[in-house]
This record gives C-alpha cells, sequence and structure tokens, in this order.
C-alpha cells in the first residue's frame, strides 16, 4: 500500500479511536453518578422519608417531610412568578420587538443572565430583599428562583414564537382579529408544546438550584409553613448534612439527592418528549 | 420552514370555536364583514362594532405594555444585580481599594481585618483553565462522534446521555465528588502524576504531593465533566451548519474522516465553536455547589494543584450566611469581581455566536 495512504489511514484510525473514548468518557460519567445515586440513595428510601421532619443531630430516625414540602412550595411560587414574566417578555421580543431597538439589547442581556452563575443570584437577592425585610425567608428564596426562571422562559418563549410561521399571523389580522388575539389565540396555541417545555425546563433548572438559596430561604430543621421565615428545602438540606459528622445525616443526603436528581431527570426527559412528539408529527 | 408547524398552525386555526360571520345587510354596509364573537360584542347585543372595536384597542394596549414592561424588567433585573452588588460591597472598596485585589491573605477575624481576593481569584481562573483543557478536547470529541462516526441508531440515545448530564444540578456533582471521586483520584490518579514528576523542575512542584481528597485539581475535574455538555452541545449544532455539499466533496476527493473534520467541518465552524467553549468557560468560572465540597476552602496560594485551595463562589457560599460588616462586604466584592469576569465572558461569547447566526444568514 502507497505509504502516504497507510499513514492517512492510521491518523485517521487514531482520531476515530480517541472520538469514541471521548464519548466513552462522557456516558460513563453519567452511568457511574447515577450508579452511585441509586445504590447510595435506595439504602435509605422508605416511608418515613416522607412522613417524618428532618432529624436533630446525632439522631437516628427521621425523614425529609418538611424538606421536600418546602422545595415544592419554593419551587412552584419562583415558577409561578418567574414563567408568566418570562413568557411575556418572550412574546415581546418575538411579536412587538421588530421595531424597536432596545429588542436586541434586552435580549442579549437576556443570554447573559441564562448563564450568569447562580450565586450572583443569591447575593443580588440577598442585597434587595433580605436585607430590607430583615431576616431570611422562603419568599426571598423563591424570588431567587424566580430571577432564574425568567431568562429560560424569556428564551424558549421567544424560540417557539418564531417557529409560528407568519402566514398563520397574516391570515389571523386578514380575518380582523387584533394583535393580542392573534398573539394569544394563533401564536399561543400554535407553539403550545414548545412553549410548555420551556416551562418544564426552567423548573428542572431550579428545583435543584442550591447556591441562591443558602442565604436568602436558610434552611430550618422545622416543619414550617410561614413564608416570611426561613423554610426547609431539599438542596440546603443536603449541602449542611454532606458536611456534618452523623452517618444518618449522611444517608439522608444521598436519599435526598436522589429524590432530586430523579425529579430534575424526569421534567427534562419530559420536557424533551413533550418537544419531540411535536417534531414527529 | 418546518412542515410540522405549519400543520400545528392550520389546526389551530380551524380550532377557533368563536370567530363567526356576521351579515351586516340591516345596516346597509352589504359585505360580509366578520368579527369575533367576544364578551364584548355579546354585551352589545347584535354586531356593535364601534364598542367591539374600542374593546379590542384596549385590549392591545393592555396587552403590548404587559409584554413590553416584562421585558424591560429583563433590563431591570441586570441594573438591579449591578446596584446591588455596588451598594453592598462599597465599604470595602473604600477600606481596601485596589490592595484587596493584590493581598493574598483573608484574615475576617485580624484586628482590624485583612481581606484580599488573589487566592479566590488565582483559585477560580486555575480551576476554570484546567477544567476547559479537559472538556474542550473530549466536548469538541464527543461532537464529532456523534456528527460523523456514530451509527445513526445510537446517535439519541448517546446524544441524550450527554444532555441529561448538563441537567443533574451541581449540588449532585458537589456531593458525589466529595463522598465519590475524591477519595478514588486521591488513591490512583494523583499518586500517578506525583510519582511520574518527581524530582522534575517545574511539572514536580504543580504536581506535588501529598495526595488530597480536598483539591484543586479535584474541583477542575468536575467542573470539566459538568461543562462538558454545553461544549458538545454547541459544537454538534454548529457542526450541523456545514453544507453537506462540502462535505461531500471532499469525502469525494478521497479525504478521510479526520481530514474532512480538520479540513472542512472545523474552520468553518470555529467562530461557533469558540463560542460554546467560552460559554462553557462563562459556566465553570461562576459554578458554586460542584466546587465548595471539594476545593477544601483554603486561602493559601499553593505552587501544588493537588493542594487545596478557594474559588470566588465557594468563599461566598460557605462564608457569606455567617459574615457581617466588612468581611460580608468583602464577601459582595468578589461576587461583584466575579460578576464581571463572567459578564466579559459570555458578552464575547454571545457576540461570537451571534456573528456566525448572521453568517448562516438567518
Amino acid at each position: 500500500m502507497n505509504p502516504i495512504y497507510a499513514s492517512r489511514r492510521r491518523r485517521d484510525f487514531v482520531v476515530r479511536t480517541l472520538c469514541f473514548v471521548a464519548a466513552a468518557f462522557g456516558v460513563s460519567w453519567l452511568g457511574l453518578i447515577l450508579f452511585t445515586l441509586f445504590y447510595n440513595g435506595l439504602a435509605g428510601m422508605s416511608w418515613q422519608l416522607f412522613t417524618q421532619n428532618t432529624p436533630p443531630p446525632g439522631a437516628s430516625e427521621g425523614g425529609l417531610l418538611n424538606a421536600l414540602i418546602g422545595s415544592i412550595i419554593m419551587t412552584v411560587i419562583g415558577v409561578g412568578v418567574g414563567a408568566p414574566i418570562g413568557m411575556f417578555a418572550g412574546t415581546y421580543l418575538a411579536e412587538y420587538g421588530k421595531h424597536d431597538r432596545l429588542a436586541p439589547v434586552i435580549r442579549f442581556i437576556n443570554d447573559i443572565l441564562l448563564s450568569a452563575p447562580s450565586i450572583i443570584i443569591g447575593l443580588f437577592i440577598y442585597g434587595a430583599i433580605v436585607v430590607p425585610m430583615g431576616g431570611f425567608s422562603a419568599l426571598a428564596g423563591s424570588l431567587a428562583l424566580a430571577v432564574i426562571v425568567i431568562p429560560v422562559v424569556v428564551r424558549t418563549t421567544e424560540d417557539m414564537l418564531n417557529l409560528v410561521p407568519n402566514s398563520l399571523r397574516e391570515a389571523a389580522s386578514a380575518l380582523g382579529l387584533p394583535r393580542s388575539l392573534v398573539i394569544k389565540r394563533i401564536a399561543y396555541r400554535a407553539a403550545r408544546a414548545g412553549l410548555i417545555t420551556g416551562v418544564l425546563l426552567a423548573t428542572a433548572r431550579v428545583a435543584g438550584e442550591t447556591a441562591p438559596l443558602l442565604f436568602t430561604a436558610l434552611s430550618n430543621q422545622f416543619f414550617s409553613l410561614d413564608l416570611t421565615n426561613p423554610v426547609a428545602n431539599l438542596p440546603v438540606t443536603i449541602n449542611n448534612f454532606v458536611q456534618s459528622p452523623y452517618a444518618y445525616w449522611k444517608q439522608l443526603a444521598w436519599s435526598a439527592a436522589l429524590l432530586i436528581t430523579l425529579a430534575v431527570l424526569a421534567l427534562n426527559i419530559g420536557a424533551r418528549l413533550l418537544g419531540s412528539e411535536r417534531t414527529a408529527k | 420552514m418546518p412542515l410540522h408547524s405549519l400543520l400545528d398552525g392550520y389546526e389551530t386555526v380551524s380550532a377557533i370555536p368563536n370567530m363567526v360571520f356576521c351579515e351586516t345587510q340591516d345596516k346597509g354596509v352589504g359585505v360580509t364583514d366578520i368579527a369575533v364573537h367576544s364578551s364584548a360584542m355579546e354585551s352589545a347585543g347584535s354586531c356593535d362594532r364601534t364598542r367591539a372595536l374600542n374593546a379590542f384597542k384596549l385590549g392591545d394596549r393592555a396587552f403590548y405594555w404587559t409584554t413590553r414592561i416584562s421585558a424591560m424588567l429583563v433590563l431591570t433585573l441586570l441594573g438591579g444585580i449591578i446596584i446591588s452588588l455596588v451598594v453592598g460591597s462599597w465599604p470595602a472598596i473604600v477600606e481596601f481599594g485596589s490592595s484587596f485585589l493584590t493581598t493574598q491573605r483573608w484574615a475576617p477575624s485580624a484586628e482590624p481585618p485583612v481581606l484580599g481576593a488573589l487566592s479566590p481569584v488565582y483559585g477560580t481562573i486555575l480551576t476554570s483553565v484546567i477544567a476547559m483543557m479537559i472538556a474542550i478536547p473530549a466536548g469538541i470529541g464527543i461532537a464529532i462522534f456523534l456528527t460523523e462516526l456514530c451509527p445513526l441508531w445510537a446517535r439519541p440515545p448517546i446524544g441524550m446521555a450527554i444532555e441529561l448530564l448538563a441537567g443533574i444540578p451541581s449540588i449532585i456533582y458537589g456531593m458525589w465528588g466529595f463522598f465519590i471521586l475524591g477519595p478514588i483520584l486521591a488513591n490512583t490518579v494523583q499518586p500517578f502524576f506525583i510519582d511520574l514528576f518527581e524530582g522534575v523542575p517545574i511539572l514536580g512542584s504543580i504536581f506535588g504531593g501529598p495526595p488530597s481528597y480536598l483539591s484543586l485539581f479535584n474541583a477542575s475535574l468536575i467542573l470539566a465533566i459538568m461543562v462538558l455538555p454545553f461544549i458538545t452541545a454547541i459544537s454538534r449544532d454548529v457542526f450541523a451548519t456545514v453544507p453537506p455539499v462540502l462535505k461531500e466533496a471532499a469525502y469525494g476527493v478521497g479525504c478521510t474522516t479526520w481530514e474532512v473534520v480538520r479540513h472542512v467541518v472545523l474552520p468553518y465552524t470555529r467562530v461557533g465553536v469558540i463560542g460554546g467553549a467560552m460559554l462553557a468557560l462563562g459556566r465553570a468560572l461562576g459554578e458554586t455547589m460542584a466546587v465548595t465540597f471539594i476545593i477544601g476552602n483554603s486561602f493559601r496560594i499553593s505552587p501544588s494543584i493537588f493542594a487545596p485551595g478557594t474559588t470566588i463562589s465557594a468563599a461566598i457560599a460557605s462564608e457569606f450566611a455567617e459574615s457581617d460588616g466588612l468581611h460580608q462586604s468583602s464577601l459582595m466584592l468578589l461576587g461583584l469581581l466575579l460578576f464581571v469576569l463572567t459578564f466579559f465572558v459570555l458578552a464575547a461569547a454571545r457576540l461570537m455566536l451571534l456573528r456566525l447566526e448572521k453568517k448562516a444568514g438567518k
């Protein structure tokens, strides 16, 4: 065989192998993380987790009830506040932004907020809400989550509305529908699956967020539904328990981690299925 | 235009139940007008166009301003973040000035407190750079594998597995690194490198011992795993923008897969790949929970990457809740530094990706 050709073949083979190794490297991390999570997390799975509150230091029985409820409440409020604002802002960029010179600026700033460090959001909420309100509270934590939700939803809403063909809007306008109804009745409905996907992805993103809660919502050893005071939540509970010397706390941290990961992965997969269902049609 | 969105749209139009045709012969207009059978119309009894149109106008304006104010809120958020960080860090700026950036000592309980950002800034940049050195080749390699080499049936599951890595919350990476990865690395990879470079002048101190569960290197590796999916996802997207005719022409003259990638795909997508890598760098710089557990929170700068260190975000996460006065203000100042740093990296990344979009003729 021609030596030049042989060396090209060899080099090609080496690179192909390296790419294969890279893919195996990436997939094996996911496998490894999921395996250890299930292995350690399932060991602590029991009804106790869902019926009892977090135990005091050194105790050997207790659950995660207060943290679970607190996390759900804060995520729901965060998404409930953030998603509508994000959706309206995304609508503005997609539907009215064509002739507004500010729209590209807003889009650019939004993209930066999308990847801004979440701990900075925590500092912002600390300065803007916690200090004026005079203390840590679940409300502050929820608002920190809302600030993280907004850019995600703005981005997906704009992208999804841009996929709706203009001929639909033109047809609706020609029938005499005013602009707001064209958007609400035509564009939103055509993009519905995409809009829901965006909200699901945003929920998945904030469900496991820890950094912005560390000094906004703090955490709580006890069951509390008072939004103006610290409320227990899963991420911060994990944070506190992992670094503790108590074996039972560490076990609870693994179980909590498994619960969060399962919830987040389920949301992610659900969002993707919804998205692909739409493209498959 | 994708066909599915068209189909979706047509269904939508036919699904609107409350549009009715309204004959206006009795008013002598003589043409078939179209109106919407809304509540405004019902209250007017027959086709009272003026009132209906006014209601529409009002609804239109209300909707426009709702969306517009929401969009402005995004700008306000950025302004609010900058203002609250500057206000919070003002006492530290006044007290330390530019010496904040050059002081290594971090002694919040000293009298008077001495606080310097050198060590966390060093840790932040070092861990991110090492993470990028691992993640960029691996991420691009996976993207090449997924777009050029992988059999078609295996692409969706592998692509999904990589994307799910991006979905796992960072605290899970942190505790996983703390409990599982740290001990493994300290017993295998770290001793290997320490032995390998022992006695070599510079490398010997970079890879100097003793092995440690908590180190800058462990944090870098976790960061690399975390940003890998971002690089892969963006590289994959931009690889897909290469016109097939270019690749086919290269294959047609007998190029190997690697030659096609090296001389056609990568040059065509260079800006996008760099943009994606910078986006990942922005993530790595600000990542908090994954790093906090495994970096060791030590404010001493050590030449070895196997020694404990700290990053800006780890310092804030572990100290902020129990800080006050000048200490807290200094942590705010660290946050401001981090925000400025990531802002520029992310802005550069976005500008590059925008340029690519324009080139693609969007």
